[in-house]
């Protein structure tokens, strides 16, 4: 069949983790299979990376000067360019070198950092070439990249939360951590899509799903810092999976509440 | 005097492997001058990554090494941070940590068997065709792998960078009504994972013996999974936290991964090596199925590495019905701790062999130092020794499309996990001959 749309997956600095989205789909992986026409997932099977495609969903950051040339062919072959996961869509954990001297972190690492060839920085896709579509979330789940090819098949825009996980807590009717307990939980800044799952584990959200909409993190920064935290932990809650998001990555420079009212 | 005559060779990526990775050959004459397995992982540097952070931003941090064994990242943090802390486990807490592990062996395995390693023994591009002949397996297999992420989502509400695991146990304790639900799908499940057994068992193998030193954990009474010696088959016997005094990491200009060497030399870690060395921990109606193969265990032939961990499947299953079996709901679900200065080490039996971490925590409880010695790094001066040794055997002057075929079968034995390391296989040769 050729008309089937062409999908690819492609990787770049990345834990492998938002790939197993669709290899934990069991039967649903046979399905999808048959609805498009897989050409490049190298880790299931197929190696094209070259081939021009429909739909090319990619995890991983940009951190090397070959991964940027990459990127830049794999954009000229697709119509579709889909981040999946923290490190794609906000440069991942590993962004938390921007913020540090990369080169002294090589050099203490490797004995010979010269055949080390790495970018100073972790970066997102989209800082590099036009995204349409980004999935956020460590890790992103098999029903939010189903939602998403489902809707392009379908020939409709696909839906993306961008509510706060407190929101899901109450549809859940999770009873708030930080409320009852005194927890201090990043829920009210963060983007749901997880299920909110954290809180329901009796536990404090870390953002691993990203900013939500107009997250109000000055006010959550100072509530924080009610609940006991130091400036610098404050800071650190910002600056964690995905710190290189704009919204976070401001709010973890919060240095304390100097206007104590 | 005569030019040596070059033809280099770049092949695409290679397939099925957990990360991309290149193999580069230069061939003079028919024999391999130099071998380099490039596993090139843009490097993420997570040692630095985690200098500064509180001791309990860990087992969320390290998780974010590797999608495929988050949950082995987690364990041996956990168990690295708690003895530096000077506190152990409770009874439930270490029944439930290995019920954990047991999903994650199941998951991982069950993904490399059936996605990445039987495609190439029955001869398919990759599982999706695959299940066009042989539907009934990889359903089955497709079934385990579901069963695997199900025991991890028990205690981690998801199955890839789980959220349940804190240093000094769980942050909440399944109700029993989830356990009794599960019990039931592991019930159903042991007899698939012992027919997964005779499955791989009856696939077919490649002769091919080899000399190599095995490393693996091995407990007092069961199979090693969270605790237990470091062993090896050369009669090494030392308690985990001796590791850096036998075990040292090299870097080599080829890859981001840096080679571990055993006293100087390569060794095995992983599925082949604790079966190995662990025979007379199975279970013991694991051990009547493995005694009743045709295949002899312990093994020297890396090809029967898809077997033991079709074995180590069914231990796992077993595992988790006998200690769920015994569930209570526990007045907590973790311990108390109070952090102090001082350097800790922990290793444990991740999916692909041992992991080992050692954190330097200062008084405030923050990370001061980190290591993690990750299991492929350690099989990496292995896989090339094995690389070397069977494209000999296999014959230097056949088609580069055979030789990175087989060259991609011998490293999938190993299950490299080139994210936890490493990214890119693909072929390079460079051949010559004089005259």
């Amino acid at each position: 069949m050729a008309d089937k749309p062409g999908m690819a997956v492609h990787k770049f600095a990345s834990c492998d983790g938002c790939q197993l989205a669709f290899l934990n789909l069991g039967e649903d992986l046979l399905t999808l299979s048959q609805a498009v026409d897989i050409v490049h997932f190298a880790e299931a099977g197929p190696v094209n990376p070259e081939a021009a495609v429909d739909i090319a969903f990619i995890e991983g950051s940009i951190s090397t000067p070959e991964d940027l040339e990459r990127l830049l062919r794999i954009r000229a072959n697709t119509r579709y360019l889909i981040t999946l996961g923290a490190c794609a869509t906000a440069g991942g954990l590993q962004a938390l070198r921007n913020f540090a001297d990369a080169d002294e972190w090589v050099a203490s690492i490797y004995p010979e950092p010269g055949y080390i060839q790495s970018l100073a920085t972790s970066t997102p896709i989209a800082r590099h070439v036009k995204v349409d579509l980004e999935i956020w979330g460590c890790p992103v789940t098999g029903r939010q990249v189903l939602a998403a090819v489902s809707a392009l098949l379908s020939g409709v825009s696909p839906w993306i939360e961008k509510d706060k996980v407190c929101m899901e807590c109450k549809r859940h009717q999770t009873v708030c951590v930080m409320v009852t307990r005194g927890i201090p939980c990043m829920g009210p800044v963060t983007r749901t899509g997880c299920g909110a799952l954290c809180p329901s584990f009796g536990r404090d959200c870390y953002a691993c799903y990203g900013p939500a909409e107009n997250p109000n993190t000055g006010s959550l920064a100072r509530r924080l810092e009610g609940l006991g935290l130091v400036p610098e932990a404050v800071a650190r809650r910002f600056r964690f999976i995905t710190a290189g998001a704009t919204e976070f990555a401001e709010a973890g420079a919060y240095r304390g509440d100097l206007s104590h009212d | 005097m005569t030019e040596p005559r070059h033809i280099p060779i770049t092949l695409p990526v290679l397939a099925r492997v957990e990360g991309e990775g290149t193999l580069e050959l230069r061939v003079h004459d028919g024999e391999i001058e130099d071998l380099r397995l490039r596993i090139f992982e843009p490097p993420r540097m997570f040692e630095k990554l985690l200098e500064g952070r509180d001791y309990s931003e860990v087992p969320d941090m390290v998780a974010r090494i590797c999608g495929i064994c988050p949950v082995a990242y987690q364990m041996s943090a956990v168990h690295a941070l708690e003895s530096l802390f000077g506190v152990r486990p409770t009874e439930w807490i270490r029944a439930m940590r290995r019920v954990m592990y047991c999903g994650e062996w199941i998951q991982s395995h069950s993904l490399h068997i059936h996605m990445l390693a039987a495609p190439d023994f029955l001869g398919f591009p990759g599982m999706v065709e695959m299940a066009q002949r042989h539907p009934d397996e990889v359903r089955r297999g497709l079934m385990l792998q579901a069963l695997g992420n199900d025991l991890i989502r028990l205690l981690g509400a998801r199955s890839v960078h789980p959220v349940g695991v804190r240093v000094g146990g769980f942050y909440r304790a399944p109700k029993q009504g989830e356990i009794d639900s599960l019990l039931e799908e592991l019930r159903a499940a042991l007899p698939q994972a012992e027919a997964l057994v005779r499955w791989t068992a009856s696939l077919g193998f490649p002769e091919d013996e080899q000399q190599f030193t095995c490393v693996a954990l091995r407990h007092p009474d069961e199979y090693p999974m969270n605790e237990g010696r470091l062993v090896s088959t050369q009669g090494l016997d030392i308690p985990a936290d001796l590791f850096e005094k036998h075990f040292v990491e090299h870097q080599v200009p080829h890859s981001t991964a840096l080679h571990c060497l055993h006293d100087g030399k390569p060794y095995l870690v992983g599925p082949l090596a604790r079966l190995n060395l662990n025979m007379d921990r199975l279970p013991g109606h694991v051990r009547d199925v493995v005694d009743g193969l045709r295949l002899g265990f312990p093994s020297r032939n890396m090809h029967h590495s898809i077997v033991a961990r079709a074995i180590e499947i069914m231990i796992a299953v077993h595992e988790a019905i006998r200690l769920l079996e015994s569930y209570r709901e526990p007045h907590s679900p973790n311990i108390n701790l109070r952090p102090v200065a001082g350097v800790g080490a922990g290793c444990t039996e991740a999916p692909r062999g041992i992991l080992w971490q050692r954190y330097e925590i200062d008084a405030a409880g923050k990370v001061r130092r980190a290591r993690i010695v990750p299991p492929t790094s350690q099989n990496q001066a292995r896989i090339e020794d094995d690389l070397r040794q069977s494209l000999r055997c296999f014959g230097t002057d056949r088609r580069e499309e055979e030789l990175r075929h087989h060259g991609e079968r011998v490293i999938r034995n190993y299950d490299p996990c080139i994210s936890c390391a490493t990214h890119f296989l693909d072929l390079r040769i460079n051949r010559s001959a004089s005259g």
